[in-house]
């Protein structure tokens, strides 16, 4: 029976494996076909090159002499090849799009990292996407709309500008230029480049409208520029993949609990039966192992944030590791999620401290005053050092585990792939891709769907140990 | 470029926002419906499962005192009963015995009433006897005495000593 199930297993994955290998060849195969526009492609870089080092000269702009395109997905050769035609040379001041790029050798690192991004669609296969409601809010107001508004151009990228959004690889991004016209507009391709200020790299996307080479401004992060973010010309409030992932994982599990719950009234008195005797075990797992060892007579106080804080971890690693709509989402791996889920813990232990905890942190009795001078700053760190330690803990650990996932998947791609982008992958490297990739797969997902559990389980434990000191009472 | 980039590590305020709601949500709505609920239904059930382990062991303890109860009220019974049994035959054999001193006595009154009757009549008989025989002895000694008795003392001895023979006799 088990090595049926195995056999199963092993057929349905390397099934998958070549199925998705095939598909790269064809995108492989496309570049081919499509070699021409290629070559015209590398003409117009040449000339674009000596375009933009004209428009340095002039220096109406402080573009870098340099222009990278990293858009290894993006081909956007019809776009790129009219657009470029009809308008080359209007305007001095826009320099042109290198959006068809150059290279197309397989880039796992990217792959991964484009993965557990977060996105304003619901990939499906191929080019189809579930879309998803847009909230985007900017100095002109308000903008609702769906996903699907921007059409599909393929990869993940719309083919309209819709008031002067746009969306890039799945993400929507803001046309910095002030004077592009609002309402639905075509757009060309997308590209991304870095200028240069002050000395500091700055990279940003592109898109190309009339042969001009628009510069694209990412929705308003909270890191202050550190990490390369910073706030911009909009911020983006959409139901994201992850806000849908949390919300479908909510519905599910508010409707197995409450009709868990609903069994204890129905069937009073009776053995549990179903869900019921499946989440029961769960919640008297926490209780027991969790909340009444930490907390004691508090417990009952504690038990239901603890018991959402696991579930709710739980419920989107799970969902998570499915690797398919409507799974797939990178939540806990997002340190927006978990930094939201330590700052409740944070919140809950600080205002629930006591004499006593206040105590140990300010003046710690019983030591020397010395040793309370160095001891008073350290616990004070220590205070929010704690939650910062769940944020990162979660992130890093969902994080780490989808990547290596996608990147044991992507063997097939490396192996099989091709070197370039002009040339075909073999099947025999995707087969043996595949082969290798299988069994490494299946051991991740094993070993993931423990970190899963693992993960919650110490989120939930930590966070009742840190209210365990809050609560504690003096015993001298 | 993409790599410099790590999305996921870039605190994002949209995300926030809508985690901060779902979160509070979820804690809310489950625990008001979900886990609360199923925390006082658990531990109702724990407490009836320990009642009826308590109550149990309780009624086991009582059947164990019951059954020594009984016991000891069987064992108070037979000896009750033995007690009864000699006590009945103790007072069978007492009565049986009260009987006999009984009967034996009224046999030994009414024999001694029967010789005290036959004495009476012996004595009657005796008295009868020696008025007769007095009558008797008159009689002849009136007839010798009318013969003899003219003037004869030594013969009126005689006579009187042969009626004092009569009356010890």
């Amino acid at each position: 029976m088990r090595k049926a199930t195995i056999c199963i297993f092993s057929f349905i994955f390397l099934s998958l494996g070549i199925l998705v290998a095939q598909d790269g060849h064809s995108d492989n195969n496309h570049s081919h076909g499509t070699e021409a526009s290629h070559e015209h492609h590398d003409g117009d870089g040449h000339d674009h090159k000596e375009d933009h080092s004209h428009d340095a000269h002039d220096g109406k702009h402080d573009h870098g002499a340099e222009s990278h395109n990293h858009d290894d997905h993006d081909h956007g050769h019809d776009h790129h090849g009219d657009a470029h035609g009809d308008n080359h040379g209007d305007h001095g001041h826009h320099h042109h799009c290198e959006c068809g790029s150059a290279h197309h050798e397989y880039n796992a690192g990217e792959v991964a990292f484009h993965h557990i991004m977060d996105a304003n669609q619901f990939h499906l296969f191929g080019d189809y996407y579930v879309p998803l409601p847009c909230m985007l809010k900017s100095d002109d107001g308000f903008k609702f709309m769906l996903s699907s508004s921007f059409g599909n151009s393929g990869h993940g990228n719309g083919a309209y500008a819709v008031d002067r959004y746009v969306m890039v690889h799945g993400t929507v991004m803001r046309i910095t230029d002030p004077n592009f016209p609002m309402g639905k507009v075509e757009v060309g391709c997308y590209g991304h480049e870095e200028k240069e200020k002050d000395g500091k790299v700055l990279p940003h996307y592109t898109v190309e409208y009339k042969g001009k080479c628009l510069e694209l401004h990412e929705k308003s992060t909270l890191d202050g520029g550190v990490l390369g973010g910073g706030i911009t010309s909009f911020y983006d409030f959409s139901i994201t993949k992850n806000v849908f992932s949390m919300l479908l994982a909510f519905v599910i599990m508010f409707f197995m609990f409450t009709r868990a719950a609903k069994g204890y009234v129905t069937r009073k008195g009776m053995a549990p039966k179903g869900i019921q005797s499946l989440l029961e075990v769960v919640i008297t797992f926490i209780r027991d192992e969790v909340a009444v060892p930490f907390l004691g007579h508090k417990a009952d106080k504690f038990l239901p944030y603890l018991l959402s804080v696991f579930f709710f971890i739980l419920g989107l690693n799970l969902l998570g590791q499915i690797p398919f709509f409507p799974g797939s989402g990178n939540v806990t791996g997002s340190l927006s999620v978990t930094a939201v889920l330590a700052i409740f813990t944070f919140i809950l232990t600080t205002i629930n401290g006591n004499k006593h905890y206040w105590e140990h942190i300010v003046w710690m009795p019983g030591v020397p005053a010395w040793v309370k001078i160095i001891l008073t700053p350290v616990e004070i760190m220590g205070m929010f050092i704690k939650p910062l330690t769940l944020m990162l803990r979660l992130f890093a650990n969902i994080t780490a585990g989808h990547i290596v996932l996608i990147i044991f998947v992507s063997l097939i791609f490396i192996f099989g792939g091709a070197p370039t982008a002009t040339e075909a992958g073999t099947t025999g490297g995707s087969i043996l891709g595949t082969v290798m990739a299988v069994p490494l797969t299946m051991f991740m997902m094993a070993i993931e769907l423990l970190v899963a559990f693992i993960q919650a389980f110490v989120f939930c434990i930590l966070s009742a140990a840190y209210f365990s000191a809050a609560v504690e009472e003096a015993h001298h | 470029m993409i790599l410099a980039k790590f999305y996921p590590f870039i605190p994002e305020p949209g995300l926030m926002i809508w985690t901060i709601l779902i979160f509070s949500l979820f804690w809310l709505l489950m625990s008001r419906f979900a886990f609360k609920p199923i925390a006082k239904a658990l531990r109702e059930r724990e407490d009836d499962i320990q009642n009826a382990l308590d109550e149990a062991t309780k009624a086991r303890q009582e059947m164990a005192n019951l059954k020594s109860e009984h016991q000891k009220l069987l064992d108070e019974a037979k000896e009750e009963r033995s007690n009864i049994l000699l006590e009945a035959k103790e007072a069978a054999e007492a009565y049986r015995k009260e009987q006999k001193a009984k009967a034996d006595e009224e046999f030994r009154i009414k024999v001694d009433s029967a010789l005290e009757e036959i004495e009476n009549r012996k004595m009657e008989a005796m008295v009868t006897i020696k008025n007769d025989a007095g009558t008797m002895a008159l009689d002849i000694a009136e007839k010798i005495l009318r013969k003899e008795l003219k003037g004869n003392a030594e013969q009126e001895a005689f006579v009187k000593g042969l009626v004092d023979d009569i009356k010890l006799n």
